[in-house]
Parts: C-alpha cells; structure tokens; sequence
C-alpha cells in the first residue's frame, strides 16, 4: 500500500531507510545463520538456500527467468561457484512506473561443507529455481557405542 | 493459464521444513510499466508452478499469490536460508480505465508477465490529418 507514495521520496530519505531497516534486521535478529566470509548483503540476486541430510547437500539459487545455459557452475573442493546473467528486456516506448527485478551478471560463491564430493554434483532448472546437489563422502551418521 | 479473474486455485502444500511457524510471505520483485495498450506487470516468483499460483482481479485490485515448491529430499535440515518463507503474495490498487476482466498472465521459469490492457477508450487514437 505505502509503497506506492514511497517512490515520490528522494532517494536520500530511502538510502536512510535501507539502512534503518539493516539495523532492524541487527536488532531483531531477523537471520537466525552467522555471517559466513562470502556473505553477500540481503537483497543480492540471487537469493541462496541451502539444505543438508546426512548424504547430500543441495543448494537453490532463486534466480527467475535465467536462460539455463548463461549459468555456469563450478565446484573446487568444498566450495562451490554459479555464475551467470540474467536480461531484463527493456520496453523503450514504455513508461516505467516500478524497475525491482535484476538486471546483468551475477556471481556467488559458497562453502559447502567440507566432505562434499566435488565429482559427484548434479543442477538442474525448474520454475526459476537451480538446484544444485552435492553428493558428501561419507554419510555422517551418529555411531551407536556399545557400553560393555 | 489466460483470463484475468482466479487463475488457478492455489495448492496449500508446500514441502518446506522452515517458515511453518512463521506467517510472513515474500514479497516478489516487481517491473511495472504502461504502454499505448495497457500496463505490464511483471513479477519474479522463483520456484512457484503454474499450479502454485493465483493471480485474482477484480475492479480495484490485482492480487498475486505464489506458493513455492522445490524437490527437498527427506529430512532435510537447512543450512543456510536468504528466502525464508514459502509463499509470495503482493497486490496492487487498479484503476477504472484498465479492463481488469481480460488480464492475459504468462508464467515461465519463475517469471509472471502479465498485461491488463485499457479499455478501449481510454487506447490513445490517432487522428489522421487531412490536408487540403
């Protein structure tokens, strides 16, 4: 609803904001996951999620409307690299009222936890989503100790 | 996946461990622009499917609801999270000149196009000058 009246403001009064909202974000704890080293502020394209079982991991780059074969994924080790862009087709005759959607290249890096195996990972597209999945080496399961 | 007014019916099942407890929606990245014909929105909702998703108009307003699904296998906990919620919703005030009962919407690999055009009225006519 506000957000319509928002644009009409100079961008100054919106830069102070964005910050007021990062230490709302501080304040409230609003990411309950440390900051890792390759953190990148909230709000890069793509956003990233990542999930892990005992045997995999699997990582979604949220990135809508990416041509499949622009991306490019990369895994040295444990750490896993995508990059590739994403064109916004813009409408020259048109008025624009609202511009939100990436446009360009985009790069990530992510750490994956360090018995992945870098030879078995698989990706895959769908409805906007690339799902990488990396196999790990050896299925962290709880170990029963027998008390003799 | 034409026809402005209820789409599809949106499904509830969303296979996501994280955001049950919390009841806060994303809120999906937008491009809105007007051209001669009508106004295009397009809006950004990676990981919803055509049947995840409802887009519903009526006089005033547009509203678009997105419920994400991606492939999770069992048991999975999460590591790491930017998107931390599963479902996108967003709406917007239309106007009286837009005809809101023919809004065409396209859904392709995470990006909703959608055009609502004027009504006819309202199309800017070109008016032939004759000279003498």
């Amino acid at each position: 609803m506000f957000g319509n009246f928002l644009t009409t403001f100079d961008p100054a009064f919106l830069a102070d904001l964005r910050r007021l909202e990062g230490e709302m974000d501080q304040l409230l704890g609003r990411s309950p996951y440390p900051a890792g080293i390759r953190a990148v502020p909230r709000g890069t394209f793509p956003p990233i999620n990542i999930g892990a079982t005992p045997e995999r991991v699997d990582v979604y780059l949220f990135a809508a409307g990416v041509d499949p074969k622009s991306i490019d994924v990369s895994i040295q080790h444990n750490l896993l690299s995508v990059s590739g862009s994403r064109k916004v087709t813009v409408n020259t005759e048109a008025e624009y009222y609202r511009r939100e959607r990436f446009d360009g290249e985009f790069r990530r890096a992510i750490a994956l936890p360090d018995d992945v195996d870098p030879e078995r990972v698989e990706a895959k597209y769908r409805d906007g989503v690339l799902q990488v999945t990396v196999q790990r080496r050896q299925p962290v399961r709880p170990r029963q100790v027998e008390v003799q | 996946m034409t026809e402005g007014q209820e789409v599809t019916p949106a499904k509830s099942s969303a296979p996501q461990s994280k955001g049950r407890d919390q009841e806060f929606v994303l809120r999906p990245p937008v491009d809105i622009f007007e051209d001669a014909d009508g106004i295009i929105v397009v809006a950004e909702m990676p990981g919803v499917s055509k049947n995840g998703l409802k887009v519903q108009a009526d006089r005033n307003n547009l509203l678009i609801e997105g419920e994400v699904t991606i492939d999770m296998p069992a048991g999975m906990e999460a590591v790491y999270a930017d998107v931390q919620s599963t479902r996108y919703m967003r709406s917007f005030a239309l106007s009286g000149e837009l005809e809101t009962d023919s809004i065409d919407a396209n859904l392709k690999d995470g990006v909703l196009t959608m055009r609502i055009p004027k009504r006819s009225e309202y199309r800017p006519r070109k008016v032939e000058v004759r000279t003498e």
